[in-house]
């Protein structure tokens, strides 16, 4: 599987009918398996970018491809995880996670055990029966998690889903979902602006600029992990990354 | 003297028995029983139309502007009108009988049920259309797993209320000449013979039905609806 981004941009007219541009010139080619950040200061347009990729949106120029598919709309082979707010409240959990096989007209056993297999992966079993207003936001996300590795996608396009957690819970998920990832040996495009997140993850952290974005640097991790959040190594890459956001982000802000 | 005078407030051992033989003829006009499921039967029918025309109405509104730009001035315009404005018009268009009361009932339960369903559908959150169509859902299966769960405790306010001014217009429109049965037909029927016992017996029953329908809607909306509100 390889995720291809060529050459793609995107512009919005206002409403006084100029001409923006939200992205510009972003060429990307994402290896099968690999684990990929994509960073970048709020208003970059990197969550525009995420939904290109996903089909929810489509590029002004340039294309998306997988395996050499140009992606023109959502496709089985991606699923999406939203910051939040995604879980239907009227489902229980066990329903949530069975939404896209139940779209697919899998029978209701094999739904079943499919939930069943993706909550025990998140560490959700015994919360089946739950309604999402009884989870934490933690627990949230990881239904949502299970809800997109249940329709067994190859690519995962995470949207900082973990943007509204507090600290010590975003970094739990973080360990848990490097965890996921090693056991499903997914491609995931993760979206964040937290370059502590970022480095802590990614194989390569694509660095976008301030709008219109485009690719400033790709930065490759090294380190096997799980990395140390207080290492020599983390700091200086870490380092690096925030002068360059810095560097980025509006000078009012 | 108001208090002793029975036409003001008639002695409870007047109106107890007419409450408690619900199924005995009074003055000739049936039992308690016949009329209130003659009017049930009415509120149904006009109640049943209104939603049948307004949900699906609403949903194509909250989901498509286009549909909205075209209704909303003219559905503005017809909403603050009392239903029982309506009256001429029905017995000119209807003539005096069934349809011209349904016809009323269906004008004062529309609106709640309309406005409610647009309402529901456009507080339908943009993600959970998005996460549904990233998991292969058709048009289909939006409307019919995220639009409609999604919007469906609002309808359901919206059908509550509907009830609530079907009730009302039936027992209006009964009251109006024409009708020969209901509980509205009854208590002006009790009117015209001064028998005030029959007319507290016959508002004690009108209430009671409405007060027991709207527990109804009350109990659904607890056990299935529960969610709105908490959701996050």
């Amino acid at each position: 599987m390889t995720l291809v981004l060529s050459d793609v941009s995107r512009t919005f007219s206002s409403e006084n009918a100029e001409i923006i541009e939200a992205l510009s010139h972003i060429s990307l080619s994402v290896n099968n398996e690999e684990f990929i950040c994509i960073l970048g200061p709020s208003g970059c347009g990197k969550t525009t970018l995420l939904r290109i990729v996903a089909g929810l949106e489509s590029a002004s120029s340039g294309s998306v491809s997988v395996d050499g598919v140009p992606v023109t709309r959502p496709s089985p082979r991606m699923a999406m995880i939203f910051q939040e707010y995604s879980l239907y409240p009227w489902r229980t959990v066990e329903e949530n996670v069975m939404l896209g096989l139940e779209l697919r007209g899998m029978n209701k056993p094999d739904r079943m055990t499919a939930a069943e297999k993706f909550l025990d992966l998140v560490g959700l079993k015994g919360f089946e029966k739950r309604y999402p207003h009884e989870l934490s936001g933690g627990m949230r996300q990881r239904v949502a998690v299970a809800r997109a590795l249940a329709i067994e996608p190859s690519i995962l396009l995470m949207d900082e889903p973990f943007g509204a957690l507090d600290a010590q819970t975003r970094n739990r998920m973080q360990h848990e979902l490097l965890r996921i990832w090693e056991k499903t040996k997914k491609t995931i495009l993760f979206v964040t602006h937290s370059v502590d997140e970022a480095v802590f993850l990614a194989d390569r952290i694509v660095v976008l600029t301030q709008r219109p974005g485009r690719i400033k640097e790709i930065v490759t991790i090294p380190g096997a992990r799980p990395r140390e959040r207080t290492s020599e190594e983390f700091g200086q890459v870490r380092r690096h990354l925030l002068d360059m956001i810095r560097e980025e982000s509006d000078p009012i802000q | 003297m108001i208090v002793n005078n029975p036409f003001f407030l008639p002695k409870l051992e007047t109106v107890i028995p007419v409450l408690i033989s619900p199924f005995s003829d009074i003055l000739g006009t049936g039992s308690l029983v016949q009329n209130a499921s003659v009017s049930i039967e009415r509120v149904v029918l006009g109640f049943a139309l209104a939603a049948a025309v307004a949900i699906p109405l609403g949903i194509g509104m909250g989901r498509f502007a286009v549909l909205n730009d075209f209704f909303d001035v003219t559905l503005e315009l017809l909403r603050p009108v009392p239903p029982l404005a309506w009256v001429p018009l029905a017995l000119a268009w209807f003539k005096i009988g069934i349809v011209s009361i349904v016809f009323i009932i269906f004008i004062g339960a529309i609106f709640p049920i309309l406005l409610n369903t647009v309402d529901g559908v456009r507080g339908i959150k943009n993600t959970w259309v998005e996460v549904s169509t990233t998991l292969g859902a058709s048009e289909r299966q939006i409307l019919t797993k995220v639009v409609l769960p999604g919007a469906a405790p609002t309808i359901w306010t919206g059908l509550r209320v509907g009830f609530g001014i079907s009730w009302m217009c039936v027992v209006a429109a009964e009251i109006l000449p024409g009708p020969t049965s209901g509980l509205g037909y009854l208590i002006m029927y009790a009117y015209n013979l001064g028998q005030i016992n029959v007319i507290i017996a016959g508002i004690i029953v009108i209430g009671v039905i409405g007060l027991a329908v709207d527990q109804g809607f009350k109990a659904v909306e607890k056990r299935w609806f529960g969610w709105r509100g908490l959701e996050r």
